[in-house]
């Protein structure tokens, strides 16, 4: 087969998507010296993109250097709070550590700012940015991809990157990755809130640039599959559920309504209240982990990002956005080899996924590649934390009937819930496996 | 329900920015498959912005302006009961904040 393109092309290279992982890969391209069309279908770039909104950042400073001084984040991330919410309790893990502050390795985001000030960095590095233009297609010819089609003009490209977010509407189009089973989905609906500094730096016991994180586990999904976050912004709150689609689909539950438990739960509502809502909105979130991220290349296409299902939920953390940008990174070295040697074969391209499973995306999927499995786990959402709490209010509750060692006190509690020994050790096992 | 302290999901979605599609609906509803597959009390449900309603006639309403593009009908919809695309290019919900 004949792998050099000779054909006139219009780019060297077609983004289609600025979210992170799209404009990290332009940005990248263009420093090395190619021409970059990088195509969005908002009015500007980020205006379509919404996350729970902890970035961990740090693979942007090889990225992007420079990224911590200049780029509009909204808190560096120095105070994590693991939490199960029940009916009438709120246990926390919550660990704050200055050295986080020192290290930086998690700021909170808010997408429409932060992605617009990376688009803005592609257009200095020399990217043709075209925002408010949906590509409709990829175009193929012989089974590879040559371009896009947008507004019935076709563009032309040796490499397609496609970088459209985790509904790629693109690769399904074109038959490269076809419609994930439900149960590596779930649906994101966020709150933003918007406070002042002071109040947020009183509620959460934070001083300066700092922030908190909290991700949260049980009463917050009515034991679906899923979670609830809560992460500070400088002058406001992200807060909001996420629901697993398969759960979410059979229960009966509706997503809107959930989200409004969430927020008015007791516990929330004092980190809320009188706050201003300032957006309401909604996104997938990809929860398939490993086996989600399949189909990354074809000739003349990569896909990066969302797109190409590198989201980790560990139940701590939620990642996709460094993912995002360590796959553009990436992907970014291949195509500029590619574009070196003039092949943009399946053959060229597919040391891109063989370079991701070199650097931590590649390695941190494969480490929790157990985690989906896992938090399938209906116990997670519902038992375990009704349980928690009920130990702690054993070991508080001091009503002056005689205490007993912990270790018996949780032996009560487990007696007492719809929990067997085994299974929650079994649990216990797969968790410190998965996890 | 509980009560949003921020009002009905409608009275939020009213404070979003959006650049609606007059010309063309980005969503379309397979009425005759729609009822088949029993998928309307489904989309009500799952879509967090209240676009999908039962009609008393049976069908489904659809307010495709109040849509925030996540994509959960499309992906939980029974198969050939939506039709779903991004809105064209510029159109649709405007995040400011994200
Ligand atoms: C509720 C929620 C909470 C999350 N929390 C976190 C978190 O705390 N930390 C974290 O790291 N990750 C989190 N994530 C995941 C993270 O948001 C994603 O992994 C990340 O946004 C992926 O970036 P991306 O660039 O691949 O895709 P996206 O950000 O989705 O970008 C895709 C871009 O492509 C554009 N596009 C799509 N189709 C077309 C088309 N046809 N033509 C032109 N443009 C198109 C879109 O408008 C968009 O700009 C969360 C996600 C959700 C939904
Ligand atoms: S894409 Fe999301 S917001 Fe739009 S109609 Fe479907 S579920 Fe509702």
């Amino acid at each position: 087969m004949d792998t050099t393109v000779t054909a006139e092309v219009d780019f060297d290279v077609i983004v289609a998507g600025a979210g992170i992982a799209g404009s990290v890969t332009a940005y990248r391209l263009a420093l090395h010296g190619h021409s970059v069309l990088l195509v969005e279908r908002g009015p500007s770039p980020g205006s379509k993109n919404l996350s729970g909104g902890v970035f961990y950042c740090r693979v942007m400073e090889e990225a992007m250097p420079g990224f911590l001084l200049s780029a509009p984040i909204e808190r560096r991330i120095t105070r994590n709070c693991l939490s199960f919410l029940s009916e009438s309790s709120f246990v926390n893990l919550d660990y704050a550590d200055d050295r986080l502050a020192q290290s930086v390795t998690a700021v909170s985001v808010l997408r429409a700012k932060l992605d617009e000030w990376l688009a803005a960095q592609c257009e200095e590095a020399g990217v043709v940015l075209m925002p408010g233009v949906r590509v409709d297609a990829l175009v193929t010819e012989d089974g590879r991809v040559t371009g896009i089609r947008a507004g019935g003009d076709e563009l032309r490209a040796h490499v397609v990157v496609a970088a459209d977010g985790v509904n790629s509407l693109l690769c399904r189009q074109a038959g490269v990755r076809g419609p994930e089973p439900l149960k590596h989905l779930a649906v994101g609906v966020k709150s933003v809130i918007g406070l002042p500094r002071r109040v947020i730096e009183e509620r959460f016991n934070l001083t300066g640039d700092s922030g908190a994180a909290y991700a949260i586990v049980g009463d917050c999904t009515k034991d679906l599959g899923g979670g609830g976050f809560l992460y500070t912004n400088r002058e406001s709150l992200s807060v909001g559920v996420v629901l697993r689609l398969d759960d979410l689909a059979r229960s009966g539950e509706s997503s809107a309504e959930l989200h409004d438990r969430f927020l008015t739960h007791p516990v929330m509502e004092a980190f809320l209240r009188d706050g201003e809502l300032l957006e309401y909105g909604c996104h997938l979130v990809a929860e398939g982990g490993l086996a989600m991220a399949h189909d990354l290349t074809r000739p003349g296409l990569v896909v990066v990002g969302d797109a190409a299902g590198l989201t980790l939920n560990t139940g701590f953390t939620v990642r996709g956005m460094d993912l995002a940008a360590g796959s553009a990174l990436a992907a970014a070295g291949v195509v500029d080899a590619a574009l070196k040697r003039g092949d943009y074969s399946q053959e060229a391209l597919d040391a891109y996924p063989r370079e991701l499973d070199k650097i931590f995306v590649g390695k941190d999927m494969r480490t929790f590649r157990r985690a989906p499995l896992f938090l399938e786990n209906p116990r997670m959402y519902g038992d375990y934390g009704r349980l928690l709490s009920d130990i702690m209010y054993g070991v508080y509750n001091l009503d002056t009937t005689p205490r007993r060692h912990l270790a018996a006190g949780a032996g009560d509690a487990l007696k007492n819930s719809p929990l067997a020994l085994l299974p929650t050790i079994r649990d216990a096992l797969a968790g410190v496996r998965a996890l | 329900m509980s009560k949003n302290p921020w009002g009905t999901v409608a009275e939020r979605l009213d404070r979003n920015r959006y650049e609606t599609d007059t010309e063309q609906p980005h969503i379309l509803v397979d009425q005759e498959e729609a009822a088949r597959a029993g998928a309307g009390p489904l989309l009500a449900r799952i879509c967090p912005a209240g676009v999908y309603s039962e009609q008393t006639d049976g069908g489904v309403g659809v307010l495709y302006a109040a849509c925030l593009e996540c994509g959960t009908c499309l992906a939980a919809a029974p198969p050939g009961v939506l039709s779903w695309s991004y809105p064209r290019g510029g159109m649709g919900v405007i995040f400011r904040e994200g």
